[in-house]
């Protein structure tokens, strides 16, 4: 019979399968970080019960450690929280690269330039944004603390087969236009709640032509469309990424697996329940004005005002994150201005994002008033960007230039965006006080995000973005 | 944990669509490293003022809603991040059965974890129940799981689907951990083969 990628992941990690129950799935790879777990490892202590494969589970803390002076955490909560997790991964025999460790990053950075990430595998972690590493052909989904106990007890997690949905996007994308737009464009167009109950696997030539940060870029994003998980079949720009990595198969061993991850694609004649086709040409750049990540316009955009002729339900969620943003209605886009600025998180975060981002940067300044931040996903995103310079580029311009962590993403940490304050960032949540209490975040790309710190408001970044050709010349100049 | 079997409460009304788990417990609560005492946070940007006064016009705010132990929202409730703080806070505030047109995964999964009845109804359905209470709250809404329906006091019945797996799981409280535990041969069986293959 024919299958998509997504049954045959799902299938060959059965465990149990019986009538009128959810299925027991094995679980490849459990990643661990220091929010969503002490009550976990909590309940194992009080049962008695050990953690049954501590070689399958690999932890790291990045959601509230600080991005300056990161050994020094101020804050008693946060410490013991950090404190905590070294306790029971030493307890129970996990890896933990903590903060000392030159491969600590933010959890969705780490797995897969570790080599851990790998096709074929299931992953899992309390985390929403463990859809990204779905890029890798691997099942991939956040669970919640309650499962993480379950996996640490058990390798294993009952679950329902969801349904799946195929997102073809087909074509070149326009100059100045990213994955992250391509992902918001798909959002905006068809709202928070498309994935809910699917799994979504993205096909088509553009996704194929994709670095795997871009695809990482779009399959993080997919839990804000509401999908379980996201998959993109693995292919010989999956292969380039991993070989190598630290983890992953060696020699043979790698080509031997290769040669599995690639029948792991969906067979041609395989069905979906539900297929939309995406004319990547049709993608801008975007920005989010509103409070949640489908609210998202073109650049070129004006923000809607109520309209009086939409359902009650409408009206009043459109009524309140205008007034949450502090618009009126009918603003235009590139009118905004921002104070804040923020390079970072899981979604954009890597070392093309930085590299894309400086090239908008360089040679200029940030713009008065505004504050501007970097902070790379990973320890070692962080050196390979200072090898080629980009440190400099972003401090030379007025950028600050951090360490790696989850940072302004969501502001458990120091770096949060005052009270009405607008921020241009580069993460994936733009929920009322996600950045901060009052917070209005709008969510961009990394090149978009440039761009806005330079000029102090939302800038079609196609108009300031050097055309690669251009730059070639004046690099063969020097 | 006991099982959940039927509930009879007053229900108070959240009447808004995604309401993300940022909402319903805000981050910087997140740092704890138990499981109690996250009631006193519950939506907490909505119920304090910034200069720490309570929001007299929040929902939960208003005297007639206190006691509720049956909350009735809007769809895509508990959409945003995974984290389980959503339901341990809910539940610690009174709240034992959430009904709703919709939910995201994660939560859906973290509410029956924690003995939170999760409940679907449609939106005209909600709306009946909007309706016939207009002032925000539902006294005496009773909520059987064994046979799946919701009741108002004017005899007005609504049926739910509810997953038999979980269910059962609910009805006895049992232990999830412990009932996977029993699978130990397949599981065990699972891994020898993966090796040699
Ligand atoms: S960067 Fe943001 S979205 Fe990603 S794991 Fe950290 S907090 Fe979550």
């Amino acid at each position: 019979m024919s299958k998509t990628i997504i049954d045959k992941l799902w299938d060959s990690h059965v465990v149990v399968k019986e009538d009128n129950k959810p299925d027991l799935l094995y679980i490849d790879l459990h990643l661990i970080h220091e929010v969503t777990s002490p009550q976990a490892f909590a309940g194992l202590r009080e049962k008695n019960r050990k953690v049954r494969r501590p070689d399958l589970c690999f932890a790291t803390m990045d959601h509230n450690i600080p991005t300056v002076d990161r050994f020094n955490i101020k804050d008693v909560t946060s410490r013991l929280q950090v404190q905590t997790l070294e306790k029971n991964c030493e307890e129970f025999g996990i890896q933990l690269e903590g903060l000392h460790s030159d491969q600590q990053g933010i959890v969705h950075v780490i797995g897969p330039e570790l080599g851990l990430t790998l096709p074929g595998k299931t992953i899992v972690c309390g985390d929403s944004h463990t859809s990204t590493h779905g890029a890798f052909g691997a099942l991939a989904f956040g669970i919640g603390t309650s499962e993480v106990e379950h996996v640490l007890a058990t390798q294993t997690l009952w679950q329902h087969k969801p349904k799946q949905m195929n997102v073809r996007i087909e074509g070149d994308l326009g100059f100045g236009v990213t994955a992250k737009d391509v992902i918001l464009w798909f959002i905006a167009k068809y709202g928070t709640n498309i994935g809910t109950g699917y799994i979504i696997e993205f096909s088509g030539s553009t996704v194929a032509g994709f670095t795997m940060e871009e695809r990482m870029t779009l399959c993080n994003m997919s839990i804000e469309a509401g999908a379980k998980a996201s998959v993109i079949a693995p292919d010989e720009t999956t292969f380039h990424y991993i070989s190598g990595k630290r983890y992953a198969p060696k020699q043979q061993e790698f080509q031997k697996k290769c040669e599995s991850w690639r029948n792991l694609a969906t067979d041609p004649d395989a069905t979906f329940d539900k297929t939309i086709e995406i004319n990547a040409a049709e993608i801008e750049p975007m920005v989010t004005w509103g409070t949640n990540p489908s609210m998202c316009l073109p650049i070129s955009g004006q923000i809607p005002a109520e309209d009086p002729s939409s359902s009650n339900e409408e009206r009043h969620s459109v009524r309140n994150a205008l007034s949450y943003m502090g618009f009126k209605g009918n603003e235009k886009i590139e009118n905004i201005n921002v104070q804040h600025v923020f390079i970072g998180s899981c979604t954009n975060s890597r070392l093309s994002d930085l590299v894309e981002a400086s090239r908008v940067v360089e040679g200029s300044k940030v713009h008065p008033g505004v504050r501007a931040i970097v902070v790379p996903g990973s320890q070692s995103v962080k050196q390979e960007a200072e090898k080629l310079g980009l440190h400099q580029i972003f401090l030379d311009a007025g950028f600050e230039w951090r360490d790696s962590g989850c940072s302004m993403c969501l502001g458990m940490n120091d770096d949060i965006v005052p009270e009405g304050e607008r921020c241009a960032s580069t993460s994936n949540r733009n929920f009322a006080g996600r950045q901060g209490k009052g917070a209005r975040t709008h969510l961009v790309s990394p090149i978009m995000a440039a761009a806005a710190a330079l000029h102090g408001k939302f800038t079609d970044v196609r108009s300031v973005l050097p055309k690669r050709e251009e730059e070639v010349e004046r690099y063969a100049g020097v | 944990m006991p099982g959940f079997k039927t509930h009879t409460g007053k229900a108070a009304v959240l009447d808004r669509d995604h309401v993300d788990t940022d909402q319903i417990i805000p981050k910087q609560f997140l740092k704890k490293i138990d499981k109690a005492g996250y009631g006193e946070y519950l939506f907490y940007d909505w119920r304090y003022l910034r200069d720490g006064n309570k929001n007299g016009s929040f929902e939960l705010n208003q005297e007639k809603t206190k006691g509720a132990t049956i909350l009735v929202t809007g769809k895509n409730f508990g959409c945003g991040s995974s984290r389980e703080h959503a339901p341990w806070a809910l539940k610690d505030y009174g709240f034992q059965v959430i009904i709703a047109e919709s939910f995201a995964d994660i939560f859906f999964n973290n509410c029956v974890k924690n003995g939170i009845l999760p409940i679907r109804l449609s939106r005209n359905e909600i709306q009946q129940l909007h309706l016939s209470h207009s002032d925000g709250v539902i006294d005496g809404l009773k909520v059987d799981l064994e046979e799946q329906y919701v009741a108002d006091v004017n005899g007005e019945i609504f049926r739910f689907d509810f997953d038999p797996y979980w269910k059962k799981m609910l009805l006895n409280g049992w232990d999830e951990i412990s009932v996977t535990l029993q699978q130990e041969a397949d599981i065990k069986k699972y891994e020898d083969e993966r090796i040699v293959n």
